[in-house]
């Protein structure tokens, strides 16, 4: 059973990866944008991390995507690809060499620790773990944390601000 | 239970659909998304390999990508509308003011 849903989880992860990349419409690439992460939303779910899935889709799929569309509205692009590609010998060589490093990458996550045998116990995936260690062990990155969301919404403004 | 390494794998590949994105892709909003898409294969890597050691640190980590990625975005974003203001045009093989 829970193999099936990793399953289903996965294509719609693969599948919605290969619709942004290849529709040319941005919007488009947005809307399968928002698919992939509730997708992984849906994977966080299936390994017990449930506040992350939740944070996950606030964050993620809710606020991040309409940042995105809003930014697509406020451009209306679409006639970026149209002409022709100076560039295409160097587009098409990245396909297979973007295979290579995806076997290498492979590779080398296989070595990595994935060997010996699991811990077994669950790992509690509720809000209540990992704030317990965001309050603990990581309370300095966690206020760090909020000095850069702050550092980036002043220089959003900065930047979009119209000259008078 | 699925074991850990379908999910690094199946991290692996989302990465390297990002890495994809980023090379072959010329508008700057989707090379953004897949830079999203990298990210978030990052994520899911970190979460199954804290579930494989037994700790709740990598969604602590988790968490703090997330943070890292909402004001990227923002930023991003930010950089892109200045560019089209400035530009007109929305293509990132035109930008080589910094070309040296």
């Amino acid at each position: 059973m829970t193999f099936v849903t990793f399953a289903i989880l996965a294509a719609l992860v693969v599948g919605s990866a290969a619709g942004l990349i290849l529709k040319r419409n941005p919007i488009h690439g947005a809307l399968f944008l928002v698919v992939n992460l509730a997708s992984v939303a849906g994977l966080f779910l299936t390994l017990h991390a449930e506040f992350l899935a939740a944070v996950q889709v606030i964050v993620y799929a809710g606020a991040i995507a309409v940042l995105f569309v809003f930014a697509i509205m406020v451009l209306i692009p679409g006639k970026e690809e149209m002409g022709p590609d100076p560039l295409r010998g160097q587009r098409l060589l990245a396909v297979p060499l973007v295979g290579v490093f995806c076997v290498l990458v492979a590779l080398v996550l296989r070595s990595a620790t994935l060997h010996g045998p699991a811990r077994g116990a669950a790992v509690p995936g509720g809000v209540e773990a990992v704030g317990r260690l965001l309050f603990t062990d990581y309370l300095f990155p966690f206020e760090v944390t909020s000095v850069l969301l702050l550092a980036a919404l002043v220089g959003v403004m900065a930047l979009t601000k119209r000259k008078a | 239970m699925v074991p850990e390494s379908y999910y690094v794998a199946l991290s692996a590949v989302l990465f390297s659909m990002g890495v994809l994105g980023v090379l072959v892709r010329r508008n700057p909003l989707v090379i953004f998304m897949s830079i999203e898409l990298m990210l978030n294969a990052a994520n899911l890597a970190l979460v199954a390999f804290g579930q494989r050691h037994g700790t709740a640190e990598g969604q602590a980590l988790v968490f703090f990508v997330m943070c890292v990625a909402a004001a990227e975005v923002a930023v991003g974003l930010a950089i892109i509308v200045t560019i089209f203001r400035l530009r007109r045009r929305l293509s990132v093989d035109e930008l080589n003011l910094m070309r040296w």
